[in-house]
């Protein structure tokens, strides 16, 4: 165990010093939800009286939201680091050290975490400044949620990137999930506003509950079952979608 | 001692249903500690994968072998932490700085930082890695990359040392300064292990070789020994092309001429005491546009045991 953390811990200096010195995918993945907010949170301003909305404000309505996506968008690449790992015989060299099996799934996965904080918290930061004010103690149950929606995505990417173990293609496969699950989770709109097909297609789709969960937590409602549903859900996916990625990463380091 | 010692290795791919590849075909060869022992062949010949068997990246699908005293099936882990392995693609993360590059292994490997910074110290001294060492490896020359590719493999001491393809596409500066690397590393002990397509660099460096060809091994010797197979003298003739059959043919009723290899417009004659015989083997060719005689290198030895000019399959 302590070969674990202590192997782990060397990786992830790697990954993290890699990632800062190659900034691209992290400012990529705040871009998005950023332009959302500066350009698409003021078209909603004069919609706040439409039942759905709940008379609340603008942003206090969209920015939970765009949590969820920013878990979404900016960890579902995550497996691009891993092909080209694997390419350049990074992989490999490691392999041939003592290193601890586990510390390679569990190092990146960590560094996708770290990251996803640090977005997060830039992402709440322009937010405030567009007057963003979120319950306080939601504000602190927000963190745990959008980083296990995060880590299910990363994960996910991951299996993506070892079964297919081509940049195109895993590009190909994320874009062609990744719209239809925003739109699907109620992010811009809310989904009460949609036709019963798409509501039924809405709850189906994991990240509208995730949606949900980090709305009534920005609003303070702690008890609402949204919470307690999406942690519950969330929870359950990451676990399983890490233990699938942990056995994808053994096909690669044995 | 031998530090490696193979039964019968073997390696098959499945590449289609029904379709089996045999990489390596029951090799077993033994290398004794302290020396450099290499493994010459074209590329294809399954040199690599052998290599990659050996250093526990794969696993065989039939045979054995110990490696610094470990069962290779079944101590994977053991023989990881003392042997060294510097592969072809390098595996260096580009972002990073050769010293950081260096702490990371050495660590992975059980040294404390304490340790590690020393032990880069000392390698920073003897493999000249002073003035890049704290720069990003991407801007690096193909020279000091590899030089950093050395030191990440021997930054933890290993018994065993494994290059794969050391010196491919490095300019001849940088060949002979690893090649004295290598063997500095020899005479301090260690066990170097290597795969080269080069003749060259087998005879300059190599303690002992094993030729290997479609995944067998089909000679294993001394540079020296290996030559002396072939007693004969090599005299290579380059003829018109359309009288090569037949120069060939009339060349090879000569009694004292062992094999003759075509290749291009040239023929490649072994016969017995070149000097005194080549008159008349001139005296027998129509066309003769070049003639040179050498004694016999690796690579007529290569071309003798396969049929094969090892430089056509180089590339």
């Amino acid at each position: 165990m302590p070969k674990l953390i202590r192997d782990t811990r060397l990786l992830l200096t790697m990954h993290i010093q890699d990632t800062l010195r190659n900034p691209v995918f992290l400012i990529m993945g705040l871009v998005q939800p950023v332009i959302w907010l500066l350009l698409f949170a003021p078209l909603l301003e004069g919609l706040m009286h439409v039942p759905g909305f709940e008379g609340s404000h603008a942003i206090g309505f969209f920015a939970p939201g765009l949590l969820v996506m920013l878990a979404v968008v900016s960890t579902l690449f995550a497996g691009m680091g891993v092909i080209n790992d694997v390419r350049e015989g990074i992989i490999e060299k490691l392999r041939v050290t003592p290193v601890a099996r586990f510390a390679l799934p569990l190092s990146l996965i960590a560094r996708d975490g770290i990251m996803l904080m640090m977005q997060m918290g830039m992402l709440l930061l322009i937010g405030g400044l567009l007057g963003l004010r979120p319950d306080p103690v939601g504000l602190a149950l927000l963190f745990p949620l959008i980083m296990l929606v995060g880590l299910f995505v990363a994960s996910i990417s991951y299996v993506l990137a070892l079964s297919l173990k081509n940049e195109y293609a895993l590009s190909g496969a994320a874009n062609f999930f990744l719209l239809p699950l925003v739109l699907l989770s109620g992010i811009s709109l809310p989904l009460t506003l949609a036709p019963p097909f798409l509501q039924l297609l809405g709850s189906i789709n994991p990240f509208s509950h995730a949606v949900n969960a980090a709305r009534a937590l920005s609003q303070g409602h702690l008890a609402h079952t949204a919470v307690s549903s999406g942690f519950v859900l969330f929870a359950m996916l990451f676990a399983l979608a890490f233990v699938w990625s942990v056995r994808s990463f053994r096909s690669i380091t044995r | 001692m031998s530090i490696i010692q193979t039964e019968k290795l073997s390696k098959q791919f499945k590449t289609s249903p029904g379709d089996v590849v045999h990489a390596v075909q029951d090799v077993t060869l033994s290398v004794e500690q302290g020396t450099i022992f290499g493994f010459l062949g074209p590329n294809g010949a399954g040199k690599s994968t052998t290599m990659h068997m050996l250093t526990t990246l794969l696993a065989p699908s039939g045979g054995s072998a110990r490696i610094v005293g470990y069962d290779l099936l079944k101590e994977a882990p053991q023989i990881r932490q003392q042997i060294g392995f510097v592969s072809q693609l390098g595996g260096l993360k580009e972002s990073a700085t050769g010293r950081e590059q260096l702490l990371l292994y050495a660590q992975l490997h059980g040294l404390n930082r304490k340790e590690a910074v020393k032990r880069i110290t000392e390698l920073s001294d003897t493999l000249e890695l002073s003035h890049f060492i704290d720069r990003p490896i991407s801007t690096y020359s193909g020279g000091q990359k590899r030089r950093i590719d050395l030191a990440t493999g021997i930054v933890h001491k290993p018994k065993l040392l494994f290059l794969d393809e050391p010196t491919t596409a490095l300019d001849p500066q940088s060949r002979a300064r690893l090649w004295a690397e290598v063997e500095k590393l020899r005479d301090q002990g260690t066990t170097v292990f290597l795969t080269t397509h080069y003749m060259d660099e087998a005879d300059a460096l190599c303690d002992r070789i094993a030729v290997m060809d479609h995944g067998q091994v089909i000679a294993e010797d001394t540079p020296a020994g290996l030559k002396q197979h072939m007693s004969s003298d090599a005299i290579t003739i380059e003829t018109e092309p359309h009288l090569l059959n037949t120069t060939s043919e009339s060349l090879a009723r000569l009694p004292f001429v062992h094999t003759i290899h075509p290749e291009d417009t040239r023929l490649h004659v072994y016969v017995d005491g070149g000097d005194r015989v080549l008159p008349e083997i001139l005296s027998t060719v129509e066309v003769v546009h070049s003639v040179t005689m050498t004694r016999p290198t690796l690579d007529d030895v290569f071309l003798h045991l396969t049929g094969r000019s090892l430089r056509e399959n180089s590339n």
